[in-house]
């Protein structure tokens, strides 16, 4: 099995490292080549600096027919693209994008992507520890169906704009 | 029209400033306070300074009656997100997206930006134009590299023209199989006579590459 993480934080750095002890293929990509101090010596994947937006830069490193591609850097928009362009064009089976704004994180989901929203995440924890109702507040969309790119015109069911 | 921009740079400030002068209704987001500020000093109460990525302001600036939304940020990513949001989320009908990095056109195109705009690839067009082109020009690669279709285009100056393509050495590991003539294409036959300004298409290993370049650029004209 074959990962593909962009964005090689604590989280990114963790999962790459989990991947990688699993067996799993692990590819992970960063702007910055200081985080990967973030991986464990014995991490047995590669590391790869570069811009994990950029599609040369991804093929280049072997991106392509990747089971899962997990896109975790700092901006919801990168990974948003990052994502798109791992499912849409490198034919990645799976992807979950992180994106920390709610409203954002959930239209995506209406198009097809998982995403996984640390605000959601962290209020439910909040919430949840001091004993209160957390309420509808899912930490990951998952997608309702596979991912559209539109020019089909075909709008998520939440399309319809609120008054 | 009401149209809602989204980027307050140098491109921004001018299509709402040009958009307003010309009777169109419009509002433009831009997300550094002080930057709106200067622009709402000069072209008034249109400017909203939100981040027009998120679909709360997107949802104040109007996206959900707007009739065309142009994003024209500085980053890629942003722009891309703006004009999907406003597709999918707020229905817009027309979306307009600055591509900064001209191989993220396509996959904008695939992602149903309606228009993209790249002005590095304008540019990059003028300038070639400009440029005669003595070169071979790499048209793909097939399998993984080992063999690349190659578009030699026959200048004034070219050992090529005049000759029969028989005639030509053609190097192992390369094969002639078309001329395009006139804009037409034909394939190339051993007694096809080759003329000024044929563009003379090839299939090789790239390692051929410096005896076709010799047999049909070879040393370009002063100009």
């Amino acid at each position: 099995m074959k990962a593909v993480i962009v964005g090689c934080g604590r989280v990114g750095a963790g999962l790459a490292d989990a991947l990688d002890r699993a067996g799993w293929q692990v590819l992970i990509i960063d702007r910055a080549s200081a985080a990967f101090d973030r991986l464990p010596s014995s991490f047995g994947g590669t590391a790869l600096r570069g811009d994990g937006t950029d599609e040369d830069t991804l093929r280049r490193a072997g991106a392509e027919g990747a089971d899962l591609f997990l896109a975790l850097t700092e901006g919801d928009n990168r990974n948003i693209m990052a994502a798109q362009l791992g499912v849409e064009v490198l034919g990645a089976a799976r992807t979950v994008a992180k994106i920390n704004d709610p409203v954002r994180a959930e239209a995506y989901a209406h198009l097809g992507i998982a995403t996984l929203c640390r605000t959601n995440l962290m209020e439910t924890a909040v919430l949840t520890f001091l004993g209160q109702a957390a309420g509808e507040r899912p930490g990951i969309f998952v997608p309702e169906r596979a991912h559209t790119h539109s020019h089909t015109g075909v709008a998520g069911p939440n399309s319809a704009p609120e008054a | 029209m009401f149209v809602l921009v989204v980027g307050g740079g140098k491109v921004g400030y001018y299509l709402a400033k040009e958009l307003i002068d010309s009777g169109h209704e419009c509002v433009l987001m831009e997300k550094d306070r002080s930057r709106a500020e200067t622009i709402r000093d000069e072209i008034g109460s249109v400017v909203i300074s939100q981040d027009g990525c998120e679909g709360k302001y997107l949802r104040e600036a109007g996206a959900n009656r707007a009739d065309i939304v142009a994003a024209v940020t500085g980053d890629d990513e942003d722009n891309l997100v703006i004009c999907q949001m406003a597709k999918h989320h707020f229905d817009v009908p027309r979306t307009i997206a600055r591509v900064n990095n001209p191989k993220n056109e396509g996959l904008f195109r695939h992602l149903g930006v309606d228009e993209i705009i790249s002005p590095t690839r304008m540019i990059l067009g003028s300038i070639e134009q400009d440029i005669p082109v003595h070169e071979l020009l790499h048209l793909a690669a097939l399998g993984e590299g080992e063999l690349e279709i190659i578009e030699a285009h026959l200048q004034p100056g070219s050992p090529a023209i005049g000759k029969v393509a028989a005639d030509l050495r053609v190097p192992a590991g390369c094969s002639l199989f078309g001329v395009i003539r006139n804009g037409a294409p034909t394939p190339l036959r051993a007694d096809t006579i080759l003329a000024e300004g044929d563009k003379v298409i090839a299939i090789g290993r790239p390692d051929c590459e410096v005896e076709l370049r010799e047999q049909l650029i070879g040393e370009p004209e002063a100009v």
